[in-house]
């Protein structure tokens, strides 16, 4: 008994220390966020005139306002619409791709299997700024530049991906798979019907991290996005910074940085459900 | 109703060949259990029944109509798999009606026949529950539900008690043997339990690395084995051998099982005694004969259970003496 208490003492005290070093963590992450929020509610003045505010102003609607609707270069709200496109395009067709050629690898033999696997496998090898000058050349030989697909497709292959549903389904008793056919289960309908509803942890899990994934890129539109109205938000803010004498006008630029941290904060809490699903579990 | 031919079956993967020639005839209603130890190709043999696995060569008829090319769906059978391979993510329900819908059985009809299943197999209460939410003895009423509700003229089953506890798989064994009877349905039973197989089979096909060793009802398989394997592999515990040399014979072994075999001051052949057990009813005695075969005497409790150590002498009729010539085969 006395062993016990002693135990839970311990842990009292270990429980104590451990918060103490998260909170200080957060705090050290979140004050530069905390920052720039508070830039994003002043006056120009404020900010260039030190010492630099620590509570929020009272320009809060007049700047976000203003953001959104004229921003620097092209409004706030065009590009977060343009990253948020590409951002679920990316996500979306790199989940239906690699589901797709996941199922094909496990479930069929077909002559070139082996080859294909490794082809993708390579293209882990090949991350989009190795590949870059030559997928320009195709592109813009596409007429794609300034276009959702050209923003979209060069970065929708997925080997990661890919690899990870082909672990998944390996995971799934070759039973099932009989059973279903034994049911009368077309490979189509099998698909459908009962190994993507299994996944779908694992598709939210994925989700969550393409969208982030393509959320960020920045070097990819910066290069083929000379329209500003086809300016993605992560190159929009870079875009933003005064160049030479430019005047640069900061609490829209740090308006236009929270909001662009908002769609991926709204999707990580909104998925965290079946986001921490589906990295801790795999339901079988 | 079905019935179900297999002629001279043959299955290879690649250069190994597993099952070597299987030919039976099953007749409408009959329950056929497959039983044989572990990797003789049981398994194989039910699944090119179910069109899960191709037959290399030999035919397979199911109501006299050649399905060897047939898919599994359309071959009018329903498998029961070891580990039930349940659609984890849907409900008792629509795990049973899965088939149903995909063979576009209209709604009311899919809901009346699953109701039908859940009724007789006691799943009521269990209809909306996930798999992961039953017992293992549940999910296995569920995968026999999943077969009922098709209305298949053959049924299949797949080792389906070996993941269950001895007392339930003992409760499954008489409701399997009573549903199968109440429902007249064609069955094809495999298990390496020679006592499912005894007391579940109409008739049973003891497999024999890959080849049918012998096909008859449980009590003449028990009682004439046509081969040395089966003599050894059906009854526990198993049948005695003796080199035919040791007592007067000629070449290969003889058989006389354990219940057939009395102790007695002179007899045969002498054995030591080694240890005894006491199972209430009877005792099974175990010695060790000149030659070092083990021996199994099953006697009843009320004779006395002799000394460890103790020499005894075997002795036995001669019409309960099987004779097995060098290869293995029955001598009548
Ligand atoms: N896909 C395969 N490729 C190659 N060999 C196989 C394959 N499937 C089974 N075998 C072989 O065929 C033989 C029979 O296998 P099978 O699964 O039919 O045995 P079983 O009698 O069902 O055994 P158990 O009681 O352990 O289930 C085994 O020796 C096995 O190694
Ligand atoms: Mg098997």
């Amino acid at each position: 008994m006395a062993e016990r208490n002693g135990m839970v003492e311990k842990r009292g005290s270990g429980l104590w220390l451990t918060h103490l070093g998260l909170i200080i963590g957060v705090a050290f992450i979140f004050f530069p966020i905390w920052l720039a929020f508070v830039a994003s509610t002043v006056d120009q003045q404020d900010i260039v005139r030190p010492p630099m505010p620590l509570l929020p102003g009272d320009k809060f609607f007049e700047n976000y306002g203003r953001a959104l609707v004229s921003g620097v270069n092209a409004p706030v709200a065009t590009m977060l619409w343009n990253s948020l496109v590409m951002a679920l395009g990316i996500a979306l067709g790199k989940i239906a791709i690699s589901l797709l050629s996941a199922f094909a690898i496990v479930y069929f033999r077909f002559p070139g299997r082996k080859v294909f696997f490794w082809l993708i496998f390579l293209t882990l090898m090949l991350p989009v700024e190795v590949r870059i000058v030559p997928t320009f050349e195709v592109i813009a030989n596409f007429g794609m530049l300034n276009s959702y697909s050209g923003l979209i497709l060069p970065l929708i292959a997925s080997a990661t991906a890919t690899f990870l549903f082909r672990q998944f389904f390996m995971t799934v008793p070759d039973e099932l798979a009989e059973a279903a056919r034994v049911d009368g289960a077309k490979p189509m309908r099998f698909f459908f019907d009962i190994l993507l509803p299994m996944s779908r942890t694992n598709i939210a899990a994925l989700f969550v991290i393409l969208f982030i994934y393509g959320w960020n890129q920045y070097l990819w539109p910066l290069l083929i996005t000379t329209d500003p109205e086809m300016n993605t938000i992560v190159m929009g803010i870079k875009q933003m910074f005064p160049s030479g004498d430019d005047f640069a006008h900061w609490p829209t630029i740090m308006a236009t940085s929270i909001l662009a941290m908002v769609p991926p904060v709204i999707v990580v809490i909104g998925m965290q459900k079946l986001f921490i699903r589906g990295l801790v579990e795999s339901e079988k | 109703m079905a019935t179900l031919k297999l002629d001279n079956v043959k299955k290879s993967f690649g250069k190994t060949d597993v099952i070597h020639g299987v030919s039976v005839d099953v007749e409408d209603g009959e329950f056929i259990v497959i039983v044989g130890p572990s990797g003789c190709g049981k398994s194989t043999l039910l699944r090119m029944v179910a069109g899960l696995e191709t037959v290399t060569s030999g035919e397979v008829r199911i109501n006299g109509k050649r399905v060897n090319d047939v898919e599994p769906m359309d071959r009018d059978i329903a498998m029961v798999f070891q580990n039930y391979a349940l659609y984890p993510h849907m409900s008792v329900f629509d795990n049973m009606a899965y088939g149903l819908k995909i063979a576009k059985v209209p709604k009311p009809e899919i809901a009346e026949r699953v109701q039908t299943a859940a009724k007789l197999l006691q799943l009521e209460p269990y209809l909306q529950r996930k798999p992961r939410e039953l017992s293992g003895g549940q999910r296995q009423r569920v995968a026999m539900g999943r077969a009922i509700v098709r209305k298949p003229a053959v049924f299949l089953f797949d080792e389906p008690l070996s993941n269950l506890d001895a007392k339930l798989r003992v409760q499954m064994r008489l409701e399997i043997k009573a549903l199968q009877r109440e429902l007249g349905v064609t069955s094809l039973y495999v298990t390496h339990d020679q006592v499912e197989a005894m007391t579940l089979a109409d008739r049973m096909i003891v497999m024999n690395a890959g080849v049918a060793d012998q096909i008859g009802a449980p009590l003449d398989v028990y009682a004439n084995p046509e081969t040395e394997f089966v003599a050894g592999f059906i009854g526990s515990p198993p049948t005695n051998f003796i080199d035919a040399a040791l007592v007067g014979g000629q070449s290969g072994r003889i058989g006389v099982r354990p219940e057939h075999i009395a102790l007695s001051d002179t007899g045969l052949l002498t054995a030591t005694v080694g240890y005894s057990e006491a199972l209430g009813a009877e005792t099974l005695v175990h010695l060790r004969t000149g030659d070092g075969a083990q021996i199994t005497v099953r006697q009843d409790a009320a004779l006395p259970i002799p000394g460890e150590g103790e020499t005894r002498g075997l002795s036995w009729t001669d019409e309960n003496v099987m004779r097995f010539d060098a290869s293995g085969l029955r001598q009548h």
